[in-house]
C-alpha cells in the first residue's frame, strides 16, 4: 500500500473519481449492456418454445384440417352429427352464458357493495369451480340428477332425465364457468366503492336507476371481458360434460366430445375440422379480450 | 329549511359512533360540524342524509318540523357533496349535473330544452360555464368539487350537506375555495353544515360551529364564542393553541398560580402570556427560553418552569422579542395574563 501522501493521493483519488464518472456516464441499464449474443440467445429461445408449443400445434390443427382439401373439410363440418354437435353447443353457451352474466354480476355487486354475515364463505363458493377437477363436477351431478341418484329415478318417472341430456350438459357447464363474470367484477367493483350509488340515490335515483345508470357503466368492459372468457370456457369445456353428457351422437354431443369421438374413429380430417372451429373461437376469443383489455386499461387510467 | 335532531344514537358493535345527539340548526345558517376523526361528525351527516340510519328505537329528525326519520335519501330534498366528490366518472358534467333531474318520474320530469337551460344556470352559479363536455377526469380538484355542487343543486334541495368540501384539495385552493363558498352561502341563503376537522376553516366560514368529540357534541356557538369561551378542556385544546398548566403542585397543598380548578388544570393561550427580563418579581414565574421560532409573522418561545420543569409555548409579536433582548437559555419572568379554569366542567374566566 502507497503511503498517504497528500499530494500523490489527491490526483489518485481524482482520477478513480473520474473513472468511475466514466464508466457510470451512459447511464444505460444493465440489461442494455449485456453482450449481443446473450439478448440474441434469449430472445430465440422464448420464440422458438412459443413456436413449438403454442403456434406449431395451432398450424398443425389447420394443416390436418385441410390435408383432404377443402372440400373434405367443408363436407366435415356439413355432416349432420357435426352440426348437431355445433347445434348444442351453441345452445349450452346461449343459455349458460347469459345466466352465468346475471347471477355473476348479482354475486359480485353483493360482495363488493354490503357487507352480510357469510361473505367470504360465499367468495369461497365462488372459486369452487376453479378448485375441483371439472370430472368430479361432472360426477357430482351424476350422483344427484343420474339414474341411481338422489332424484334420478323421480326424474325419470317424470320424464325430465337430467343426466345424459341436454339439462345435464347446461347444467354442468353452468357450474364450471360460473366464477369468470363474478371473480372479474369483484375486484374491480370492490375499488371502485360505493360513493357513486350513494350519490345516484342522494339525486333520488332508484335502485334500478343507480344500477342501470351507474352501476352498469361502470362494470361494463370488466363485465364483457369476463363474458368474453366465460363464453370460450362454456364452449370448450369437456370433462365436466364429458361425465354427464354419454356421448349420444347426434343428441347429446358438444363439439369438444365430437371431436374426441371422430379422433378415436381414426378420422382426422373430421376430427380436425370440428377441431379448427375451436380454435378460431380461440383465436376470436383472444382478439377480443385484448380489444377489451385495451378499452378497459384505458377507462382505468381515466378514473 | 330548519333541522331538527333529537337524541340520535349510532353504535358500531360496542363502539359508540354517536352517542344520543341533539342539535337544532336555524334555517338559512352554514354550520360547521368540527371534531377530530372518529368524532362522529360524518356520521351524523350521513344519518341526516339518510345515507344509514341510526339506531333502531334512538331519536328521530326533523326537516322544518316534520319528521324524516324513516324517508330514504331520495325523498329527504337534501344535496349531499362526497368527501371525493363521487362524480359519475362515465359521464360528461353536463350529465352528471342533469342525473338529479333525467332520473325524475316522468311526470316530474323537465323536458330537454329544460334540463339544458337549468344545467347551463348552475354551472354558471359554481363559475365553471363552457365545462358541459368535459369528462370528471379532465377536471381539477376544485372544478371537480364545484360540479359535484352543482349536481347537488340540481335536484332544489332544502338542506345543503358538505362532507370535509375541502378535505381532498391542496392548502391554496381550499383557501380560495372555502371563501368562495361563503359568498355562495351568501348567495343562495340555503341551510348548509359541512363536516370538518379544520378549526381554522370552520371558525373562518361558518355562522355556528359545533364542536364534536368521541359521538358527543361538545358545544355549539358562533365562532367567537366557540374561541373564547369553549365549554370544554377538550374544546380549548382543541380549537386554538392552548397551554395546559397544572392548578396546584404535586403534593396538593401549594396552588402556583391560586387558582381553584375542577380537573386540577388550567389553560392559558400562548398569546395570553407576557414575557419581562426581570425573573424573581412578585407574581411572576421564573422560566428558561429552550427554543425560538421565528419563521413567520409571530414568534415563538418554548420555555421551562423553573419550579414546576412544566414546558409553556408563548406567542409575541417580532418587536415584542425585540424589547425582551433575550435568546436560548436565558432567564425570563413570566405572566399569565388570561387563565381559564373549569368548575365542574364548565369555563370559568379568569
Amino acid at each position: 500500500m502507497e503511503p498517504a501522501v497528500p499530494g500523490r493521493l489527491i490526483p489518485s483519488a481524482m482520477a478513480a473519481f473520474s473513472r468511475t464518472l466514466a464508466s457510470t456516464a451512459p447511464a444505460a441499464p444493465r440489461a442494455a449492456r449485456d453482450p449481443r449474443w446473450v439478448r440474441w440467445a434469449l430472445t430465440a429461445g422464448a420464440l422458438v418454445f412459443l413456436g413449438l408449443f403454442l403456434a406449431l400445434p395451432l398450424a398443425a390443427v389447420f394443416a390436418e384440417a385441410l390435408r383432404r382439401g377443402l372440400a373434405a373439410y367443408a363436407e366435415a363440418i356439413a355432416s349432420s352429427d357435426a352440426l348437431a354437435a355445433i347445434r348444442l353447443t351453441l345452445l349450452t353457451a346461449a343459455i349458460v352464458v347469459p345466466a352465468n352474466t346475471v347471477f355473476g354480476t348479482a354475486a359480485a355487486w353483493a360482495i363488493a357493495k354490503f357487507p352480510f354475515r357469510g361473505k367470504s364463505l360465499l367468495i369461497t363458493l365462488i372459486d369452487l369451480p376453479f378448485a375441483v377437477s371439472p370430472v368430479i363436477s361432472g360426477l357430482v351431478y351424476v350422483l344427484v340428477f343420474g339414474a341411481d341418484g338422489w332424484f334420478g329415478s323421480w326424474l325419470i318417472d317424470h320424464n325430465t332425465p337430467i343426466v345424459f341430456a341436454v339439462p345435464g350438459i347446461v347444467l354442468a357447464t353452468t357450474f364450471v364457468t360460473f366464477p369468470f363474470v363474478a371473480r372479474e367484477l369483484i375486484p374491480l367493483m370492490q375499488t371502485q366503492g360505493n360513493d357513486e350509488e350513494l350519490a345516484a340515490v342522494t339525486l333520488g335515483a332508484g335502485g334500478w336507476q343507480t344500477f342501470w345508470r351507474v352501476t352498469l357503466p361502470n362494470i361494463k368492459w370488466g363485465l364483457l371481458y369476463g363474458v368474453i372468457l366465460c363464453n370460450a370456457r362454456a364452449m370448450g369445456e369437456f370433462g365436466a360434460v364429458s361425465v354427464v353428457s354419454g356421448h349420444i351422437r347426434g343428441e347429446t354431443n358438444t363439439m369438444p366430445l365430437h371431436v374426441e369421438i371422430l379422433y378415436n374413429e381414426y378420422n382426422f380430417v373430421g376430427a380436425f375440422a370440428v377441431a379448427s372451429l375451436l380454435a378460431l373461437l380461440a383465436l376470436v376469443t383472444l382478439t377480443l379480450k385484448t380489444l377489451v383489455e385495451w378499452r378497459h386499461s384505458g377507462q382505468a387510467g381515466q378514473s | 329549511m330548519s333541522i331538527a335532531v333529537q337524541n340520535i344514537r349510532r353504535s358500531f358493535g360496542s363502539f359508540a359512533a354517536l352517542a344520543g345527539i341533539d342539535l337544532t340548526v336555524s334555517p338559512g345558517r352554514l354550520v360547521a360540524l368540527l371534531g377530530p376523526s372518529g368524532s362522529g361528525k360524518t356520521t351524523l351527516l350521513r344519518i341526516l342524509a339518510g345515507l344509514e340510519y341510526a339506531d333502531p328505537g334512538s331519536g328521530r329528525i326533523f326537516f322544518d318540523g316534520a319528521d324524516v326519520t324513516d324517508l330514504p335519501p331520495g325523498r329527504r330534498q337534501v344535496g349531499f357533496v362526497f368527501q371525493h366528490y363521487a362524480l359519475f366518472r362515465h359521464l360528461t358534467v353536463f350529465e352528471n349535473v342533469a342525473f338529479g333531474l333525467r332520473v325524475r318520474k316522468r311526470r316530474d320530469r323537465p323536458n330537454t330544452s329544460e334540463i339544458a337551460d337549468r344545467v347551463r344556470r348552475l354551472l354558471e352559479l359554481v363559475q365553471l360555464p363552457g365545462l358541459e363536455r368535459r369528462y370528471p377526469h379532465q377536471l381539477s380538484g376544485g372544478q371537480r368539487q364545484r360540479v359535484a355542487l352543482a349536481r347537488a343543486l340540481a335536484v332544489e334541495p332544502k338542506v345543503l350537506l358538505l362532507d370535509e368540501p375541502f378535505g381532498a384539495l391542496d392548502a391554496k385552493v381550499r383557501k380560495d375555495l372555502r371563501r368562495w363558498l361563503r359568498r355562495f352561502h351568501d348567495e343562495i341563503h340555503l341551510t348548509t353544515l359541512f363536516v370538518t376537522h379544520d378549526q381554522e376553516e370552520a371558525l373562518e366560514i361558518a355562522d355556528e360551529v359545533v364542536v364534536m368529540n368521541q359521538g358527543r357534541i361538545e358545544q355549539v356557538g358562533m365562532p367567537q364564542e366557540v374561541y373564547d369561551r369553549p365549554a370544554s378542556p377538550f374544546v380549548y385544546q382543541f380549537i386554538g393553541d392552548v397551554n395546559v398548566l397544572r392548578a396546584a403542585s404535586d403534593d396538593g397543598t401549594v396552588a402556583p398560580l391560586g387558582v381553584a380548578s375542577w380537573d386540577g388544570r388550567v389553560y392559558v393561550r400562548p398569546q395570553d402570556i407576557a414575557v419581562h427580563r426581570h425573573p424573581g418579581a412578585p407574581g411572576g414565574l421564573p422560566a428558561v427560553i429552550r427554543h425560538i421560532h421565528a419563521a413567520g409573522p409571530h414568534v415563538r418561545l418554548q420555555l421551562e418552569q423553573v419550579h414546576s420543569r412544566e414546558a409553556l409555548e408563548v406567542e409575541l409579536s417580532r418587536a415584542e422579542l425585540g424589547e425582551l433582548k433575550a435568546g436560548v437559555g436565558s432567564l425570563v419572568d413570566v405572566r399569565l395574563r388570561q387563565i381559564h379554569s373549569f368548575d365542574n366542567g364548565y369555563a370559568t374566566g379568569i
